[in-house]
């Protein structure tokens, strides 16, 4: 493994939020490395920290403690550089621009203009089968949709890195299966580190080439697995012997960490 | 385009016919009108007026059971013939009797009959539901009008107690000329004025403390209490400052104005959800950038409702301000005036132009709020 | 972390701030007084003086905040409450017709809120024309009334209290049909299944749900009140009220009349206010619908 390979660095990173009951250990002692092309899964109970952990990697969180490189830089300067597209767990669309009008905002804020905008609003629509809904506001499409177009709206700023915070945790679990499908589609497309903090196992497993385990009180990471699935998969992989194994391992690895007993 | 009777009821074939009852409000208002019109006749009133009536009533009864719809348009009829025929005679004192006042109330209970059956229709149709929304408030309006127009005349009340409505009209019509000069100094200098320097003001000096929060959480409050002041209050000091015309009224306006928005923009300025604040960091927006792109844009429905209170507000500043002291012209002048001359008809005139105005000056702005905030929730459900 | 401290010490500052630039306004403002009134007796005196001056003129452009003080404690506390002199007297006055009149006003649209929320007719043809009414202004109507009253023998109180009462009558009134109408369909739909009739849905449903509503419309209501009874003493020359001695102070030039009657009406004002939101708060708070 190369330097250049490395995408995110992390070594004894830790964060302690203050509040009025003495400050709460948000992240201990984290240590994680994140090479290029990899889709990694933060995974655990509410509490557990992952996504602290995702928000440091953005630069909306500072760490209090260790070390955090992104692209070998910091984070702030990742951020400053746009490296990065941020996906968030509602679609967070503005209601008065049209899909096409929030997908080139970004641009609009790098300074873009033009055919240049035009050409990369249409073909990260393209990406995520948005196409035909460029002049649509909205509120007119359905919760798959919007946060399709704000799948579209991290991509267009052409970033290798995509984070991704529980992007489809509001959805209902059928429009969920199909993004998740779309999603492993455009991973293959494209070929982005996607860092994605989930707390349902089988999106999991069924995405992800590493899966990090997380345990609450204090934030910390339990274990890291490493898939052994092929990359490319269906919905179908989900009955499979190997899938239901790491599913196992996940589940076991969430039990030894305490997380159900204090589930608040 | 179907008949309207045949959209508006509708029944499942497969239902069998539920018993038709008649509502409280039917019980009483239709036997109500026939009993006066009877009462009318026995009090030596027109007889066949009076047997009209009641028997308008009496079909619309039975109508009612029927179509709504039908039985809302013979009350409407028979109730406009019969304001009209009632208004002819109220001139006349000699037919001005307890039989006619019964007539009065008869056809007045019919009118509210039709307004009762109108309101009951369902309809899914929007056409139809714009058309009843306009319909029934402007046929209330209308009967307040006819029992004003009666009551005057009827009774001849003096005229500088209440004019009726026939006669504000003729006078609102013989002194345009006047009441346009006033509108013009009340209305197009000093509430247009004021309020755009006002609001004007407001915005930018929410804009200006947005990046201080200490300065923010102490004008917020002092806002919040002095929109409840009696602030018309320093009319007579911005006379003194600014002299009798219209510069001393817009600066009353001014300052009512200003708190307001002043209050509602910082507001709207923090509407914005931390969620939007991340994804504005993640662009690495500079501050202007996420101020334009979008602070303001949320902030619209806070504006749009301070410049609506504003609206009214500057109305008010304005005309109350010329009571302290004007040129010989302006709309709260000739208010004060006339009402010292006992020309009450010139001072109905007067509050049916600054009724006027100030409800287009509303609408006006209600208008262009729908048009900017289209993406609001409050405005797309409507 | 309690609000109350993060906001004292911000307003403190701002309201210190406000009375510093009253001060630099009533300097700036009188001195060309004081320059005219030098030039005329042919003297020099030193700028310093002259704005030693400008703080304690009879008849200053802007009187000082401490002339002001100074005439509200002269016309309170040294005079009779009975003495035509005493703002006590005056303020008195104008409070007793503006609450009779928002009483009567609270009443009645609470009265006719309930009409409109139980009679469709007066829901599709009374209301638009209450909502239109808040866009007009009707304080210009306040010395007709005042005068046509006064034609009738209706004098004293009533007339006032009357333009109080019709002010602070509208937004009660629509405040009270949004709140009776805001519980959701659920809780509606939750009365049926118990096969409540309509009263008892009023009572235990649409009643308590309509009140944060109800004191929300209350506060602005009180303040107009007061407006309206300000306004109302403006037309026939009153003797007697804040806004009679905001119009003697404006005919004989008394600025310092006049800004001690306008700082006791804004103190009258921000206490019935405060008042009215405090009794919302714990009335809220007993009917649980406020929490701490």
């Amino acid at each position: 493994m190369t330097v250049a390979d490395t995408v995110i660095d992390i070594e004894r990173l830790s964060l302690t939020f203050p509040s009025s009951d003495g400050d709460v250990l948000a992240l201990q002692d984290i240590d994680l490395t994140i090479r290029r092309g990899d889709f990694v899964s933060f995974i655990g109970p509410s509490g557990c920290g992952k996504t602290t952990l995702l928000r440091v990697i953005a630069d909306l969180e500072r760490a209090t403690a260790g070390t955090i490189l992104v692209n070998g830089i910091t984070p702030k300067q990742a951020r400053l550089a746009r490296a990065y597209g941020y996906v968030f767990q509602a679609a967070a669309l503005y209601p008065w621009r049209t899909i096409a009008g929030n997908v080139a905002l970004p641009l609009e804020i790098m300074g873009l203009k033009g055919e240049a905008v035009r050409s990369r609003v249409g073909k990260n629509l393209e990406l995520v089968n948005l196409a035909g809904f460029e002049n649509k506001y909205p509120w007119q499409l359905s919760g798959g949709m919007q946060q399709r177009a704000s799948i579209a709206r991290a991509l267009a700023v052409e970033p290798d890195l995509l984070l991704m915070d529980e992007p489809f945790g509001a959805l209902d679990e059928i429009v969920r299966d199909h993004l998740n499908e779309q999603l492993l589609q455009l991973w293959a497309k494209t070929h982005k580190t996607v860092v994605f903090v989930t707390h349902s196992i089988p999106e999991a497993v069924y995405l992800s080439s590493r899966i990090v385990v997380m345990s609450p009180r204090p934030g910390r990471i339990h274990d890291i697995i490493d898939s052994d699935l092929p990359r490319e998969r269906d919905l179908s992989i989900r009955e499979t012997q190997a899938f239901l194994q790491l599913a196992h391992r996940i589940r076991a690895g969430l039990r030894a960490g305490h997380s159900y007993d204090e589930l608040a | 385009m179907s008949k309207p009777g045949e959209s508006m009821t509708y029944r499942h074939p497969g239902t069998p016919a539920r018993r038709f009852t008649y509502r409280p409000m039917e019980r009483v208002l239709l036997p109500g009108a026939s009993a006066f019109a009877i009462g009318g006749v026995l009090l030596h009133a027109s007889p066949w007026f009076g047997l009209g009536l009641a028997l308008a009533a009496f079909v619309a009864m039975w109508l009612l059971t029927q179509s709504r719809l039908s039985a809302a348009l013979i009350t409407g009829y028979v109730s406009a013939g019969a304001a009209w025929y009632l208004v002819a005679q109220a001139d006349q004192p000699e037919l001005v009797t307890a039989g006619f006042w019964c007539h009065v109330i008869a056809a007045w209970l019919l009118a509210w009959a039709c307004v009762e059956q109108l309101a009951a229709i369902a309809t899914q149709s929007r056409l139809y539901q714009w058309i009843l929304g306009v319909l029934i408030p402007v046929l209330f309006g209308v009967w307040l009008l006819i029992l004003w127009e009666l009551v005057t005349r009827g009774l001849e009340v003096p005229q500088v107690l209440l004019p009726s409505p026939s006669q504000i009209a003729q006078r609102f019509t013989s002194s345009t000329h006047i009441l346009w000069a006033d509108f013009r100094q009340t209305f197009l200098k000093a509430v247009l004025i004021g309020y755009t320097i006002g609001c004007a003001t407001g915005f930018v000096v929410a804009i200006l403390i947005d990046r201080s929060p200490f300065l923010q959480r102490g004008l917020l409050p002092i806002g919040n209490l002095v929109s409840a002041l009696p602030i018309v209050g320093v009319a007579p000091i911005m006379v003194m400052w600014f002299g009798f015309d219209w510069p001393s009224k817009a600066a009353v306006v001014i300052i009512m104005t200003f708190f307001p928005m002043l209050v509602n923009t910082v507001a709207g300025l923090g509407a914005a959800q931390a969620m939007q604040h991340d994804l504005m960091k993640t662009y690495a927006a500079s501050y202007w950038q996420s101020l334009f792109k979008l602070r303001i844009p949320e902030a619209m429905p806070f504006i749009f409702n301070a410049l609506k209170i504003n609206s009214t507000l500057a109305m008010i500043g304005a005309i109350v301000a010329e009571f302290f002291g004007t040129p010989t012209v302006g709309m709260g002048f000739r208010i004060s005036t006339e009402v010292g001359r006992m020309n009450v008809d010139m001072v109905w005139a007067e509050i049916a132009v600054a009724a006027m105005a100030g409800s287009l000056f509303y609408g006006a702005i209600a208008l262009l709020e729908r048009v900017v905030t289209f993406w609001h929730p409050s405005v797309r459900s409507s | 972390m309690s609000r109350g401290g993060s906001t004292l010490l911000p307003v403190l500052v701002v309201t210190l701030a406000i009375i510093l630039l009253w001060y630099a306004g009533a300097a700036a403002l009188n001195l060309a007084w004081e320059r005219s009134v030098a030039q005329r007796a042919g003297t020099s005196p030193s700028l310093i003086a002259m704005l030693g001056n400008t703080m304690n003129q009879e008849r200053p452009v802007l009187p000082a905040p401490h002339q002001v003080l100074h005439e509200i404690a002269e016309t309170t506390i040294h005079k009779k409450i009975t003495s035509k002199r005493s703002l006590v007297y005056h303020a008195g006055i104008t409070l007793s017709s503006s609450l009779l009149g928002f009483a009567l006003g609270t009443l009645l649209g609470i009265l006719l809120a309930v009409a409109i929320v139980y009679n469709q007719a007066l829901n599709k043809s009374l209301l638009p024309w209450i909502i239109a009414s808040q866009t007009i202004p009707i304080l210009a109507i306040a010395p007709m009334i005042i005068v046509v009253l006064n034609a009738v023998g209706v004098q004293g109180l009533l007339p006032k209290a009357f333009i109080s009462m019709y002010l602070s009558f509208f937004p009660v009134a629509v405040g009270m049909v949004k709140g009776l109408n805001s519980p959701e369909s659920s809780y509606l739909d939750l009365m049926r299944t118990y096969n409540a009739s309509r009263i008892q849905t009023f009572f235990k449903l649409r009643l308590p749900t309509s009140l944060p509503y109800l004191f929300t419309s209350m506060k602005v209501a009180v303040a107009i009140s007061l407006v309206g009874a300000i306004v109302a003493e403006l037309p026939t020359g009153a003797v007697a009220g804040l806004g009679a001695r905001l119009l003697a102070g404006s005919y004989y030039g008394q600025t310092v009349q006049i800004w001690s009657a306008l700082v006791v009406a804004s103190v009258l004002a921000a206490l019935l206010v405060v008042l009215i939101g405090w009794l919302g708060d714990w009335v809220n708070r007993r009917m649980g619908l406020l929490r701490e």
